[in-house]
C-alpha cells in the first residue's frame, strides 16, 4: 500500500520527465529535419515512437486484481483523472475535424464546441459525485443496482452498445486514417495496425493501464494541437491569438464580403468534377444566420451534445476511478479545463488558417491569384495529388475565386503547418497528436463496452459465482472481440465520423439521461419507470432517425429536428415514460428510498459492496 | 429514512443545483437564442455571439464548475457530511 501511494505522489515528477522527453524528442526530430532527414520518416518515427510509449505505459500497468481492472484502484488524483478524461473525452473527430468544420461551417457548427463542454456542467451538478459515492464498476451497475432486477440492468447495457459501438468504430476508423498516412500503408492495414496499438494500453490492465496511457495521450495531443497554433499566430505577429484576432475576425468577414461567398450548386460542381466531401468557403466566418430557425437549429444541436455527454458511459466511469466524492467532482472541473484548452483554440485555428489563404497581404494568399502560380505551389500539389484538395476555374478567367477553391475539412488541420511555411516536424507532431486523441478515445470505449459485458452480463447475470481469473479473462477476451468487430466495420468504411460520433451522443441521451438523473434527483422514481424510460427513450429515437435519416427513409424533418438532434425526440419520449410510468406504479421499498438517501451525501461507505 | 440533518443539506444541495442549472441553461441556449440581435456588439473586436460561442461559454462552463463545487463543498462541510479528511489532492 505504501510503494503505491509513493507511486501516486510521484506523478507529477514521472509525467513531468515524460513531457520533458516528448519536448526533447521534438527537439531532435526538428534537428535531423534540418540535417536533412525526409519527411516520411520523421512521420513514421513520430507515430512508432509514441505508440512504444503508451505501448509500455500499458504494459507497466498490467494487473491481476478486480478493482484495479474495473476502477484503477480506486486512487487516481483529480487533476491527473482530469487529463485522462479530457484524452477519452476528445476523439479523433474533435482533434482532425473541429477545426476544418468551423472553417467551413462557421457559426452553426460552433455549436459543437458550446455542445461538448457545457455537457460537463450536468455531469458535475447531476451525475458525478454520486455515481462515484454508489461505486459501481460500470454504469449498468448503477442502473441495476438503483432500480433493481436483471431486465433494467440489460436494457442499459442494451443503450450503452448502441451509443459506444456506434462511437467506437468512428474513432478505430480515425485512428487507421491517421496510421496509414503516417507509416504509408493502405487504409485497411492502418485500421489493423490501430487496434493493435488501442488493445496493447488496454488488454492487460484494464481501466488502470488506460488511466496512465490516457495522461499521457493527453500530453501529446494538447502539445500537438498548441505548438502549431501559437507558432502561427506569433508569426503574424500575436501573442496570444485568443484575445487579440478580433481585428483578424473583421478582416475576414471584410474579405468575405469582398469575394464574395457563392454556394456552388450541386450541378456545376459535377460538372466540375470536384471529388465527394471537398468544400469552397460558403458561410460566413463570424456571421450569425438569420431567422427563429438557424437559432433553433444551434440551440438543438448544443442541447443535445450537452445532454449526450452526460449520458455518455465511457465518460461517466472515468469519475469511478477517483479517491472520494468530492474528488470526483473536483475532477469534472479539471476535465473540462483541460478540454477547453483545445476547444477554446480549434476557432482560433481555423481563424488562422483562413486568413493565410485570404489575405493578400500575406506571402501565403492564393485567393484572388493566377490558377497557374497557385498551383505550383507545393503544399497545394501535394494535398491535390491525394485529392484532398482541388482547383476548379468555374468562370474560366485565370483567377483563383472563393468559391473555385475546394478542400476537405481534415486539411485544415493536417496541411495548415505546411499552409503556413512550419517545418516538416509539425506535421509529424500534429499526426501524433491526432493518433493520441482518436487511441485514448477508443480504448476509453472498448473498455466500456467490454467492461459492461463482463461484469454486468457474465458476472452479475450469467455466472454470479465465477472466479476473479474468469472474470479478467472473459473481460480481456472480449475486448479483442469487439474491437475486431469495431475495426472490421470501420475497413468497410459504412459512415462518415462526424454523423457518427453525434449520434452517439444522441443515442446515450434518449435511453440513458432520464433514468441516470432521476436515479439520484427523484426517489419516487422505480424499476418499471426506468425500463420504459430506457426502452421507450430507445425505441422512439431510433424510429426518429431511421424516419428523417437521409441513408434511410429521408423523410422531411419535424421542426428541424434532423437525423444528428433525434436525442431531443427520444429524451422527451424517455421522460414522459419514466415519469408517468413511476407514478402508476408503486414506490420502491424503504430499503431502495434508504439507498438513494445514503447516495445523496458523499460522507460514509459506498452503496455497493464488490467482493 | 433521511434525518432532518440529511434533508436540510438535500435542500441546500438541489438550490445550488437549480442556480447552477439556471446559469448553464443561460450560456448553452439564451444567449444563442438571441445570437443575431447581440452579434453587432464587439468584445476585444470579436462580435458577441462569435465570441460567446468561440470562448466565453466556454470560460464561463469552467468557471461554473469550480464555483458550483466550492459552494457544494461549503455545503456538504456545514452539515458534516463531507468525506474529505486530507487536503493532499
Amino acid at each position: 500500500m505504501a510503494q503505491k501511494s509513493k507511486f501516486i505522489q510521484d506523478l507529477p515528477k514521472i509525467y513531468g520527465i515524460y513531457t520533458l522527453g516528448f519536448l526533447g524528442f521534438f527537439a531532435l526530430m526538428a534537428f535531423f529535419e534540418t540535417q536533412g532527414m525526409g519527411a516520411k520518416t520523421i512521420g513514421i518515427l513520430f507515430v512508432s515512437f509514441t505508440i512504444l510509449i503508451y505501448a509500455i505505459i500499458g504494459w507497466l500497468s498490467r494487473t491481476a486484481q478486480v478493482e484495479a481492472y474495473y476502477l484503477a484502484g480506486r486512487q487516481v488524483p483529480t487533476v491527473f483523472n482530469g487529463m485522462a478524461t479530457a484524452a477519452d473525452w476528445m476523439s479523433g473527430a474533435s482533434f482532425v475535424a473541429m477545426a476544418g468544420g468551423i472553417y467551413f461551417g462557421g457559426y452553426t457548427y460552433m455549436a459543437f464546441l458550446v455542445g461538448w463542454t457545457g455537457g460537463y456542467v450536468l455531469v458535475s451538478s447531476l451525475m458525478a459525485p454520486y455515481l462515484r459515492k454508489f461505486g459501481c464498476y460500470t454504469v449498468p451497475d448503477f442502473i441495476g443496482t438503483r432500480y433493481g432486477g436483471n431486465f433494467a440492468r440489460f436494457c442499459a447495457v442494451l443503450v450503452l452498445l448502441i451509443a459506444s459501438f456506434t462511437y467506437v468504430t468512428a474513432q478505430i476508423n480515425a485512428t487507421g486514417t491517421i496510421a496509414s498516412r503516417a507509416l504509408a500503408v493502405p487504409f485497411e492495414v492502418g485500421v489493423w495496425v490501430g487496434l493493435v496499438s488501442i488493445l496493447l494500453c488496454s488488454m492487460l490492465g484494464g481501466m488502470r493501464s488506460v488511466t496512465w496511457s490516457q495522461v499521457a495521450q493527453y500530453i501529446v495531443l494538447i502539445i500537438a494541437y498548441l505548438i502549431p497554433v501559437f507558432w502561427m499566430s506569433w508569426k503574424l505577429g500575436h501573442i496570444f491569438p485568443h484575445i487579440s484576432m478580433g481585428g483578424t475576425v473583421e478582416k475576414i468577414a471584410a474579405l468575405e464580403a469582398q469575394y464574395g461567398l457563392i454556394k456552388n450548386s450541386p450541378d456545376v460542381l459535377k460538372a466540375a468534377g470536384v471529388p465527394a466531401g471537398l468544400s469552397s468557403m460558403s458561410t460566413p466566418h463570424s456571421g450569425v444566420p438569420a431567422g427563429a430557425m438557424a437559432a433553433w437549429k444551434y440551440i438543438s444541436l448544443a442541447i443535445c451534445m450537452m445532454v449526450g455527454t452526460a449520458s455518455l458511459p465511457h465518460i461517466l466511469m472515468r469519475y469511478f476511478t477517483t479517491p472520494s466524492v468530492t474528488s470526483a467532482r473536483r475532477s469534472v472541473g479539471w476535465s473540462l479545463f483541460f478540454i477547453f484548452l483545445l476547444y477554446f483554440s480549434a476557432p482560433m485555428l481555423a481563424t488562422l488558417s483562413k486568413i493565410q489563404l485570404l489575405d493578400p497581404t500575406l506571402p501565403t494568399a492564393i485567393i484572388g491569384k493566377k490558377i497557374v502560380d497557385v498551383q505550383a505551389i507545393e503544399w497545394v500539389k501535394n494535398w491535390t495529388a491525394v485529392k484532398q484538395v482541388f482547383i476548379a476555374d468555374l468562370n474560366k478567367d485565370g483567377i483563383l475565386q472563393l468559391n473555385e477553391w475546394f478542400m476537405r475539412d481534415d486539411v485544415v488541420v493536417l496541411a495548415t503547418p505546411e499552409v503556413a511555411g512550419l517545418p516538416y516536424v509539425i506535421s509529424g507532431l500534429v499526426a501524433a497528436g491526432g493518433l493520441a486523441a482518436a487511441m485514448s478515445t477508443a480504448d476509453g470505449l472498448l473498455l466500456a463496452i467490454a467492461n459492461a459485458i463482463s461484469h454486468d452480463i457474465y458476472y452479475k447475470m450469467i455466472d454470479p459465482k465465477a472466479s476473479v481469473v474468469a472474470r479478467l479473462t472473459v473481460a480481456r477476451a472480449l475486448l479483442v472481440i469487439i474491437g475486431a468487430a469495431a475495426a472490421y466495420i470501420a475497413a468497410m468504411r459504412l459512415t462518415g465520423i462526424l454523423g457518427a460520433v453525434a449520434w452517439a451522443f444522441d443515442f446515450a441521451m434518449s435511453g440513458l439521461f432520464w433514468p441516470l438523473v432521476l436515479g439520484v434527483w427523484w426517489k419516487r422514481a422505480t424499476r418499471s419507470g426506468a425500463i420504459a424510460g430506457m426502452l421507450g427513450g430507445l425505441i422512439s429515437g431510433t424510429w426518429y432517425l431511421i424516419y428523417v435519416g437521409p441513408t434511410f427513409m429521408n423523410q422531411t424533418p419535424w421542426l428541424g429536428i434532423d437525423n444528428l438532434r433525434f436525442g431531443i425526440i427520444g429524451a422527451s419520449v424517455s421522460l414522459i415514460a419514466m415519469v408517468v410510468v413511476s407514478l402508476l406504479t408503486k414506490p420502491e421499498s424503504a430499503a431502495v428510498q434508504q439507498m438513494v438517501d445514503d447516495l445523496r451525501i458523499p460522507s460514509g461507505k459506498t452503496i455497493i459492496k464488490h467482493s | 429514512m433521511a434525518s432532518p440533518k440529511q434533508e436540510a443539506h438535500w435542500a441546500a444541495t438541489k438550490s445550488l443545483m437549480i442556480i447552477t442549472m439556471l446559469l448553464w441553461f443561460f450560456f448553452g441556449t439564451v444567449v444563442f437564442a438571441f445570437g443575431e440581435q447581440i452579434n453587432h456588439i464587439k468584445v476585444l473586436g470579436y462580435p458577441l455571439a462569435y465570441y460567446m460561442t468561440a470562448q466565453g461559454s466556454l470560460v464561463a462552463f469552467v468557471v461554473m464548475i469550480f464555483w458550483s463545487n466550492n459552494r457544494q463543498e461549503k455545503i456538504d462541510r456545514e452539515f458534516g457530511f463531507s468525506d474529505e479528511d486530507r487536503e493532499d489532492d
